[in-house]
C-alpha cells in the first residue's frame, strides 16, 4: 500500500476508535448540544421578549428573536464541541495509547485526523440536536433545499476549522484542565458578535471588535442561509476565515505533535 | 537461548541522551543476539526508560549508531516500528474500549487482512486469559489484566524484537509470577528477543539470558545471570538494635557494609549460610552487643550495586 493509502486507512481506523468512544460515552455529544440549549431557552424565554421588540420586525417580540438567536446558537455548539475535543484530545495524550502509537508503524497523523473526523460527526450530531430543539420552540427558518445544502457546507467547514484549531490547542496545553482553559474564549466569541444582538446597537469599541472577528461572517452567512437575510461579503470572509484557521490550526497540531514528548 | 550466529536483533555504539545539561545515558554500547531475552538493570532514573525510548524510535539520541531488527534508528525508524512491540512503564491501553477493541484496534492499524484480524484477537484474548473480560472497557481491568492486555495489543502483528520497559512494576507477587511465565513462553516459542528493563535483580535472574547493570548512564557491568551474582557475593545480614548506643558499638565492633542512624541499622556482607552466621552471632555475644533484630537477605539490587560501584542505590540518582 502507498503512503497515502495507509493514510487514509489509519485515519479511518482512527475515527472509528473515536465513534466508539462517542457510541459509549454520549455524555460529551448532549453536554456539547446542552450547554447551546440552555443558552437558547434562557435568550428566547426570558430575555427574547424584550430583545425581540429591540429588533424592530414586522411581529416584534419573541417570535421574532427565536428566528434571530438561533444561528448564533448553533454557532455556539460548534465553540462547545470545540471545548470537547480539546479535552478528549489531551486525555488521550495524557495515556500510554498515543506512546504506543508513536511506535508504531502508521501515519503519524492519523491520530490527529481521527479526532477531527470524529468531532465533526460528533458536532453535527449536537448541532441537529440543537436545530431540533430550535424548532420546537418556534424557530422558522425560510430556507429551501439548496440553502439547507449550504448551511450543512458551511457548518462542516467552520467545525473542521475550529476542530483543528482546538487540537493544536489541547496539544499546546499539556493538561487537560489547561486545554479546557484554552477554549473557553471560544465560547464568548459567538455573544461578542452579532450572535444574539446586532453589532450596532454595541458601543463603538467592541463594535469594532464584533465585526472584525469571523464569528460574525459565520454568524450572518448561516443567518441568511436561513432566514432569507442578505448576505453581502460575509460568505467569502467566513470561507476565508475557515481556510485560515484550518491551515494554521493543521500545521501547528501537526508540529506539535511531531515534537519530542520531553521528560 | 538461540546461539545462532546471525546478525543481533539490537545493536547499539556510544548512545548518548542529555536533557540540558543532566546526562542521563553517556555512551552505550549493546549487542543484543536474535531469540534471546536482555534485562537492563538500574534503579529509578537511572536512564533505563530513557534506553527504550531512543531505541524504539520515541525519542532521538544525540550521538551514538543502534541497529534494531536490521534497521538503522535514526535514518529508518518506520522500519524499526514496523519490526517492534514496546509495552512502556504505563499502561498504553484504551481504557474506554473492551479488551477485544484494543486488539482489534491493533490489527486494523498493522492492517491485517478482515479474517485474520479476528483470529488474532481470539487467540490472544485466549492465551493472555481474558476471555471473561474480552467485552468488558479496559478502565475496568485490574492492574495484572491491565498488563497483559497491554503485552497481547503488543504482540499483534508479531514483532521480532519486544521492549518491555519495567512490566511488573507495581503488580501482586502473583500477577508477577504470571507476567514471566508469559515473557519467558514468548523467547521459548517464537523466538522473539526481548529487551526489559527492570529494578529487580531477582526478576533479571530469572528471565534474562544476560544483563547489564545501568549507573549514572554507563553500563558498569554486562553478563550472564551466573557472572553478575559471582561479583555481587552473596547478599547482606541486616542487624537492627534498640538504642543508639548499642547502634554505635556494634558499628565500631564489627565489618559494616553501611549504616543507617536513624533506623538503627547496620549491613553487614554475607550470604546467610549456616557458618558465616555462626561466626556473625559467636562476634556478637564476644562484644555483648544487644542485637534487636537479624534479617537475612538475599542479593538485591542494592547488594549489586554496593559489589559494582560502592555506594548505595539512594546516594546514586537523586529522586525525580
Amino acid at each position: 500500500m502507498s503512503a497515502a493509502a495507509h493514510a487514509f486507512t489509519d485515519s479511518a481506523t482512527m475515527l472509528r476508535r473515536q465513534l466508539r468512544h462517542m457510541l459509549r460515552y454520549p455524555t460529551l455529544t448532549l453536554t456539547a448540544a446542552g450547554v447551546p440549549v440552555v443558552f437558547l431557552l434562557l435568550f428566547v424565554y426570558v430575555l427574547g421578549g424584550i430583545l425581540g421588540s429591540g429588533l424592530g420586525g414586522p411581529s416584534g417580540g419573541r417570535d421574532t428573536y427565536v428566528n434571530y438567536v438561533v444561528p448564533g446558537v448553533i454557532l455556539m455548539t460548534a465553540a462547545t464541541a470545540a471545548q470537547g475535543t480539546a479535552i478528549s484530545v489531551a486525555m488521550d495524550m495524557t495515556e500510554g495509547i498515543v506512546a504506543r502509537f508513536r511506535t508504531m508503524a502508521i501515519a503519524r497523523v492519523s491520530v490527529l485526523t481521527g479526532h477531527v473526523l470524529g468531532s465533526l460527526t460528533q458536532t453535527l450530531l449536537s448541532m441537529t440536536i440543537v436545530t431540533g430543539v430550535a424548532l420546537l420552540v418556534g424557530f422558522e427558518p425560510t430556507a429551501g433545499f439548496a440553502e439547507w445544502l449550504g448551511v450543512i457546507g458551511l457548518l462542516v467547514l467552520i467545525i473542521f476549522a475550529l476542530t483543528w484549531l482546538a487540537v493544536a490547542l489541547a496539544l499546546k496545553a499539556r493538561s487537560v484542565a489547561a486545554a479546557s482553559n484554552m477554549l473557553t474564549p471560544l465560547m464568548v466569541l459567538p455573544m461578542m458578535g452579532s450572535g444574539f444582538v446586532p453589532t450596532d446597537s454595541m458601543p463603538a469599541g467592541l463594535q469594532w471588535f464584533a465585526d472584525y472577528q469571523p464569528f460574525t461572517p459565520f454568524i450572518e452567512t448561516l443567518r441568511g442561509l436561513l432566514m432569507g437575510t442578505p448576505i453581502g461579503n460575509n460568505a467569502n470572509l467566513a470561507l476565508g476565515w475557515c481556510a485560515l484557521i484550518a491551515l494554521g490550526g493543521y500545521l501547528w497540531a501537526k508540529k506539535l505533535y511531531n515534537r519530542e514528548p520531553t521528560q | 537461548m538461540n546461539t545462532d550466529l546471525g546478525p543481533p536483533a539490537l545493536s547499539a555504539t556510544a548512545v548518548r541522551k542529555a536533557y540540558g545539561d543532566h546526562v542521563v545515558l553517556n555512551g552505550i554500547d549493546l549487542d543484543i543476539p536474535a531469540g534471546s531475552v536482555f534485562a537492563l538493570l538500574g534503579p529509578n532514573g537511572a536512564g533505563k526508560t530513557t534506553m527504550v525510548q531512543i531505541l524504539s524510535t520515541l525519542i532521538r539520541a544525540d550521538a551514538g549508531e543502534m541497529r534494531v531488527a536490521g534497521h538503522d534508528v535514526a535514518r529508518d525508524p518506520d522500519g524499526v516500528r514496523a519490526a517492534i512491540g514496546v509495552t512502556g512503564q504505563f499502561s498504553a491501553v484504551d481504557g474506554l474500549l473492551t479488551g477485544e477493541e484494543n486488539l482489534l484496534l491493533m490489527a486494523d492499524l498493522h492492517h491485517l487482512p478482515r479474517r485474520e484480524r479476528r483470529r488474532c484477537a481470539t487467540e490472544l484474548l485466549a492465551r493472555f486469559n481474558l476471555v471473561d473480560a474480552a467485552r468488558k472497557p479496559a478502565m475496568t481491568y485490574s492492574g495484572g489484566m491491565r498488563r497483559r492486555l497491554d503485552l497481547a495489543m503488543t504482540l499483534v502483528g508479531r514483532p521480532r524484537v519486544i521492549f518491555l520497559d519495567e512490566p511488573t512494576t507495581g503488580l501482586d507477587p502473583r500477577s508477577r509470577r504470571t507476567m514471566w511465565e508469559i515473557i519467558r513462553t514468548l523467547v521459548t516459542d517464537e523466538g522473539v528477543t526481548v529487551f526489559l528493563t527492570t529494578q529487580y535483580l531477582e526478576e533479571a535472574d530469572r528471565l534474562a539470558d544476560r544483563i547489564a547493570v545501568l549507573h549514572q548512564g554507563k553500563l558498569v557491568a554486562q553478563g550472564t545471570p551466573d557472572d553478575l551474582k559471582r561479583q555481587v557475593g552473596g547478599g547482606h545480614i541486616t542487624l537492627r538494635f534498640a538504642d543508639a548506643h548499642g547502634h554505635d558499638s556494634a558499628a565500631r565492633a564489627l565489618d559494616v557494609l553501611s549504616r543507617d542512624d536513624e533506623a538503627l541499622t547496620l549491613q553487614i556482607a554475607g550470604r546467610g549460610d549456616v557458618r558465616s552466621l555462626r561466626a556473625l552471632l559467636d562476634r556478637i555475644d564476644h562484644a555483648s552487643l544487644a542485637v534487636d533484630e537479624l534479617q537475612v537477605h538475599t542479593p538485591d539490587l542494592d547488594d549489586v550495586f554496593f559489589a559494582l560501584t560502592g555506594t548505595p542505590v539512594a546516594e546514586q540518582e537523586p529522586a525525580r
